[in-house]
């Protein structure tokens, strides 16, 4: 069922408000909305990360849902075994089948758990992996991942990261992945229905969340919010779906805001901002404008 | 049956509901057959043939949480790499039985039997059993289920096959009918993830809490031990009953401690060439360790012979003469120690080595006094 007001999102909380999250924590928003949005019965799975260590300080849990965490690189492994269990013990009276949804961070997904995520998608388990990007490891204190974009300030790029962001959602396109979104939650409804969407979808699903942090980001945790929209109205963060190989962009930025209004109000863009290192920032803008350009031309393409 | 063969057979009796591995010799065959099984539809499972061992344990971590019944195998390289969930599984209670079909640890790369593997994950809470010959492979595999499930327990068990010796020689198998096996096995209801009933498996634990976590779970293990006698009791073939350690030659001066196949070719030195000062331990499970029991058979020992089929560098002893050595100090007893390492790399013993490792045993442990001496078997073609 199409979300189309917020009143469809009532009552539905899969994440206990009393978390120990920071203020202004995107990936608890975005968390928060892909819960509103999912349909039961479901089981969530977390690899380590800041979700799982806001969420369940012994002896408490934010959880509403069942909810399980392993380790750092395996969640897509352990959806896995989840997933196919469930699918015999249905067959043999013992259980019976529940949506799965793994949500992690960028850190266990683009870097140490992408083998375990290759492996689940290309056996093809029916689960949606959403991952909150907030472009970092967090929760050890800001470190580099290959999420971090071009320019970043992280404690482990103090001259700022050389390399551009990894395409993630190409690889998992190339995995034949039948549905592949982006979302930010600033977007609440687009965000919702491609829960929706890709839950009602049989296979490995994928979502990317943009999910800002204002510790990691540097940045006053009131402009979460308005973080994530200049990420998308900058086209920093364009917000697409891919459908069985179809691209269709869901928000077409025809007139972009300057990147600059996105990079200022984040601290760990103020090296790059700096008159010496205007090369950086034209990098940066190449990045942004040619995977704009890239997308275009996959939709066009492609089209759904 | 071979060893593998007769892990895959005894896993299908059970009506196992999950497998999840992934190649390495000398396990893959049990995972071929498994397959086969599955495929034909002789066992009604999932198998999910993962991209790693680490994935396979992992999977197996998220299936046993659904309350499945899981069994994966691996040997050496993958077991190495699914250490890190080793430890998650016994911490999460996951009740999974894995064969290891033992073999040697790289550098340099070797494929062949001995018990580095599953030493380097001795620590990591697992229940772990060491079968002597194919037979006793499908014995413990059956056993390893009701073991692992039982409510007090709730724990991983590995049942340890020497990789090539026992895993790949064919011996005649006793089997149960798979009735039998399959009221052997109930199905406990245990907490498991399911929307109507949340719960939060894997959750963090600060300084306030971890510690009590981790004596629980070492109470737990213990208790796993004492349950051993109940739960091999009931096991309906009287002669494949799991037990702690089993003995030969009960009136020998010096107890010869040997765990795996090697254990037949120790015995069959005893029986065939005479050698009555000798007696036999052999041990069928490592972890929790029978301290209780094994003193009880060395009450008579003059001498001892603890052998290892693995090394620990660095370390006062290798991991068998190591319990050894603290059961016997626990208990009081002072015994001169003879600490063997014989076989790494498959660098099998034979009947004549073995003999000549008996026949310098009693100088060494003379020599020595009431200390330990250490020897390697088979090391540069001899007794060193």
């Amino acid at each position: 069922m199409q979300v189309s007001k917020l009143l469809d999102l009532y009552g539905r909380e899969g994440l206990s408000p009393g978390h120990s999250a920071c203020q202004g924590c995107g990936a608890t928003i975005a968390v928060r909305q892909v819960l509103l949005a999912a349909e039961p019965p479901y089981i969530v799975v977390s690899p380590t990360g800041c979700l799982e260590v806001i969420s369940t300080p012994y002896p408490y849990t934010a959880w509403r849902v069942p909810w399980v965490h392993v380790a750092f690189e395996n969640a897509a492994a352990v959806a896995s075994g989840i997933e196919a269990a469930l699918r015999v013990l249905e067959r043999k009276g013992l259980g019976r089948r529940h949506k799965i949804i793994v949500i992690g961070g960028d850190g266990g997904t683009f870097d140490i758990g992408l083998q375990a995520i290759s492996g689940a998608f290309e056996r093809g388990h029916d689960l949606l992996y959403v991952c909150y990007d907030n472009e970092a490891y967090m929760n050890t204190g800001i470190q580099r991942s290959a999420a971090t974009p071009i320019g970043s300030v992280t404690t482990t790029t103090p001259a700022g990261k050389r390399e551009r962001k990894k395409d993630i959602v190409s690889i998992l396109v190339s995995h034949g992945s039948p549905y592949v979104a982006t979302a930010s939650p600033h977007l609440w409804k687009d965000l919702a229905n491609k829960v929706r969407k890709a839950q009602s979808i049989e296979g490995p699903t994928f979502l990317h969340i943009v999910a800002p942090c204002p510790r990691g980001w540097y940045y006053d945790s009131s402009l979460t919010i308005k973080i994530a929209k200049l990420a998308v109205e900058t086209r920093v963060f364009p917000i697409y779906e891919v459908e069985n190989g179809k691209y269709r962009i869901n928000y077409l930025i025809s007139r972009p805001r300057p990147v600059e209004e996105y990079l200022r109000l984040q601290s760990r863009f103020a090296y790059l901002l700096r008159p010496e290192n205007a090369a950086l920032l034209e990098e940066f803008k190449r990045w942004v404008e040619e995977r704009w350009n890239q997308l275009l031309k996959l939709a066009a393409a492609f089209p759904p | 049956m071979t060893g593998n063969e007769a892990v895959a057979y005894a896993v299908k009796q059970a009506d196992v509901d999950f497998i999840s591995a992934y190649p390495i010799t000398p396990q893959t065959i049990i995972v071929e057959r498994l397959s086969e099984y599955v495929s034909s539809g002789e066992v009604d499972a999932e198998f999910v043939p993962v991209e790693s061992e680490h994935s396979a344990l992992s999977a197996c971590i998220g299936a046993s949480l659904t309350g499945a019944r899981v069994f994966t195998s691996t040997s050496s390289q993958g077991l190495a790499l699914m250490h890190e969930v080793m430890y998650i599984a016994s911490g999460l209670r996951c009740p999974i039985v894995m064969a290891v079909a033992n073999r040697a640890l790289s550098a340099p790369l070797n494929i062949h039997g001995d018990h580095s593997d599953i030493m380097g994950s001795r620590d990591s809470g697992w229940v772990l059993i060491f079968a002597e010959n194919p037979q006793e492979v499908y014995d413990y595999i059956i056993q390893a289920f009701r073991l692992a499930e039982h409510p007090e327990v709730l724990l991983p068990v590995a049942v340890n096959l020497d990789g090539f010796t026992v895993s790949h020689s064919s011996e005649p198998v006793a089997v149960l009918e798979d009735a039998v096996v399959r009221s052997y096995l109930p199905r406990n209801p245990r907490p498991r993830l399911e929307y109507e009933e949340p719960s939060s498996f894997g959750v963090f634990a600060l300084p306030s809490h971890y510690f009590e976590f981790k004596v629980e779970q070492e109470r737990v293990l213990r208790r796993a031990g004492e349950l051993v006698e109940e739960i091999s009791r009931a096991y309906p073939n009287s002669h494949g009953r799991l037990v702690k350690l089993s003995k030969f030659n009960e009136d020998g001066r010096i107890a010869v401690i040997c765990m795996g196949g090697t254990t037949g070719t120790v015995r069959h030195a005893l029986k065939h060439h005479g050698l009555e000062d000798f007696s036999l331990i052999s041990l069928k499970l490592f972890s929790p360790f029978p301290g209780k029991e094994l003193l009880e058979a060395l009450s008579e020992a003059e001498g001892v012979v603890v052998m290892d089929r693995a090394t620990s560098p660095g370390a006062a002893l290798p991991p068998l003469a190591s319990n050894v050595a603290a059961t016997l100090y626990e208990g009081g007893v002072s015994l001169p120690l003879l600490s063997v390492v014989y076989g790494l790399g498959g660098r099998e013993p034979t009947l004549k080595m073995v003999l000549e490792m008996l026949d310098k045993a009693e100088e060494r442990l003379r020599a020595r006094g009431r200390a330990v001496s250490r020897m390697y078997l088979g090391y540069g073609g001899g007794v060193a």
